[in-house]
């Protein structure tokens, strides 16, 4: 049996990556879990320079999900690369970071910086919906992500490229071709919708943002027929997430069409739910007698 | 160091009709808890609630190896927490927070809690009657069928000062205006406070007028518990370099004068 996969040219143990923004830089986890068993790492989302992040509260549950207003704190880029990176790098998987910035310039100076370190690849976040400029408002067109993607491809030579994606779009599939017609090596997809929930006694929005992403077993269902929808329109290779909290939840994105999977706001709830979701992936090819992974990437059958 | 455990529940009881106190087991958590810690709860085993539930750390037998915590059923979480039955398993992280109450080398300390808010103090004034500090606990209820654990703060301190904001049992009005009082005689090394946000905001305002040090516990939604969601933020103004901390990892106690509430 083999699980193995290939995305983007990394070598994957598993498709079973942790998302960005509900891992931190690995350390905090690696407490509860071995990080060796990950396919891979998306990091924390990474900026050129410390961000504060927004006010709280930040964070508030809803149905089968939660909404988060984070605001992409994180301590920039120098300080990943000398704190975080050389601690990371001892465990044998995939480090994917996250970057986000506020204007193009921004975009492109931090891929030079990521282009020169030992990292694994670069997923370009131009979907966070919390933030006042930059990210989600480059993603939501074909022509917005197709520069972007194409500015940062000129600077980042030798790592692989994912663009991750807001479903906060009436048509996905038009983002996911500008990321492809720039060169992307892969879109990851879905990024939180964004929705909004109200405290009735004080008649005001719970998160100080007013606003912030859905995330969560609630949203998986959206997240499915996304992925499958983007990977009817392009070609290059889909890192699935939305939701997931089972290895039957990875095996759904992976029939829809992901070739790899990320698990985000499950962490949150159960710290070993990543190796808990590998097990049931490996459960799932003995119950059908699958003998690779990669046989069932986009293998459903539309009625 | 926090761990992932199922725990198995000893006992379940109702202080009140919307308090309920359980005690589970785990020599492991009992034997590192630090007073002020909370614990991070899964009240079912299933995606909804999908979160866990932040609940602080009543009482840590290291000898029995048993915790115990006590919370107000408030939401659909807690209601169904509250539904668990003795000899069940819960899936429990804790204990958790690197910011704990600090007793320090003080010999003369004041304790403030408010409502619901002195359930993670009776840790603490446990310690520091096993220390041998001399103690004063003040805890505010807004009504006299409210109150609660009287008898159980009475046995970890030197005087217990009770108050009603109405007057309908023990002192009338509000217990910080009789920690204000006493604080001009007895003259604490430092108050430790855990309540409502206009309790704390008040403690914090007159601890900074007095100079005297205070630790608070403050509580803030949050997500995971572990320190990766980033939800928990509070305003911090202390030394380090940073403008939020984090009320799960460097929190939930914090000196007054480092943060703002």
């Amino acid at each position: 049996m083999n699980t193995e996969i290939n995305f983007c040219g990394m070598k994957m143990k598993n498709p079973i990556t942790v998302a960005s923004g509900t891992f931190g830089y690995g350390r905090e986890v690696a407490e509860y879990i071995d990080l060796n068993k990950l396919g891979g790492i998306c990091t924390k989302g990474t900026s050129l320079k410390l961000k504060d992040g927004n006010k709280p509260p930040r964070v508030c549950e809803t149905a089968s999900g939660m909404l988060n207003a984070i605001g992409l704190q994180n301590p920039g880029v120098e300080y990943f690369m000398q704190y975080d990176l050389p601690w990371l790098r001892k465990f044998d998987t995939n480090i994917i970071v996250n970057a986000c910035g506020s204007s193009i310039d921004e975009y492109v100076e931090l891929a030079k910086i990521l282009n020169t370190l030992d990292i694994d690849a670069v997923e370009l976040n131009l979907s966070c919906p919390n933030v006042k400029a930059g990210c989600m408002a480059f993603g939501t067109s074909y022509e917005g992500v197709k520069e972007v993607t194409t500015q940062v491809k000129k600077v980042l030579t030798s790592k692989p490229l994912i663009v991750k994606l807001t479903p906060n779009v009436t048509d996905i599939t038009q983002p996911a071709k500008g990321a492809e017609d720039a060169g992307a090596d892969g879109v990851s997809l879905i990024n939180t919708l964004l929705g909004m929930k109200i405290d009735i006694d004080k008649k005001r929005p719970v998160l100080a943002n007013n606003t912030g992403g859905l995330s969560g077993p609630a949203i998986m269902p959206v997240a499915v027929r996304m992925v499958y929808q983007v990977a009817q329109a392009v070609n290059i290779p889909i890192l699935g997430l939305g939701g997931i909290t089972t290895g039957e939840d990875v095996i759904e994105f992976m029939l829809a069409g992901a070739t790899a999977v990320s698990i985000g706001t499950g962490n949150f709830i159960a710290p070993d739910i990543s190796i808990k979701a590998i097990e049931g992936v490996e459960n799932y090819m003995k119950k059908h007698n699958i003998e690779n992974i990669t046989d069932i990437i986009g293998k459903v059958q539309m009625n | 160091m926090p761990i992932n455990q199922k725990c198995k529940i000893i006992k379940k009881e109702f202080l009140k009709d919307d308090i309920c106190k359980m005690v589970i087991s785990s020599p492991e958590m009992a034997k590192g808890a630090k007073p002020g810690q909370f614990l991070e709860i899964r009240v079912v085993d299933n995606i909804e609630p999908l979160l866990r539930r932040p609940i602080s750390i009543y009482n840590a037998d290291e000898q029995k190896g048993e915790l115990e915590f006590i919370f107000q059923l408030k939401g659909k979480g807690t209601y169904l927490l509250a539904k668990r039955n003795e000899g069940e398993l819960l899936d429990v992280i804790g204990p958790i927070g690197y910011g704990t109450f600090k007793l320090e080398e003080y010999k003369n300390i004041s304790i403030i809690g408010g409502g619901i808010g002195i359930f993670p103090l009776q840790e603490l004034s446990k310690r520091a009657k096993q220390a041998g500090i001399n103690s004063k606990i003040y805890i505010g209820f807004r009504s006299k069928d409210l109150v609660i654990l009287e008898n159980e703060f009475k046995q970890v301190c030197d005087e217990l000062i009770l108050t009603t904001d109405d007057g309908t049992y023990g002192k009338e009005g509000y217990s910080i205006n009789y920690l204000k009082e006493d604080v001009k005689k007895n003259n604490p090394d430092c108050i430790y406070a855990c309540g409502p946000l206009p309790m704390l905001k008040a403690i914090q305002s007159f601890s900074k007028e007095e100079n005297i040090p205070c630790q608070i516990s403050l509580e803030e939604r949050m997500a995971c518990g572990m320190g990766v969601c980033l939800g928990c933020a509070v305003k911090y103004v202390g030394s380090d370099k940073v403008n939020y901390k984090h009320v799960c990892k460097n929190g939930p106690v914090f000196n007054a004068n480092d943060v703002e509430i």
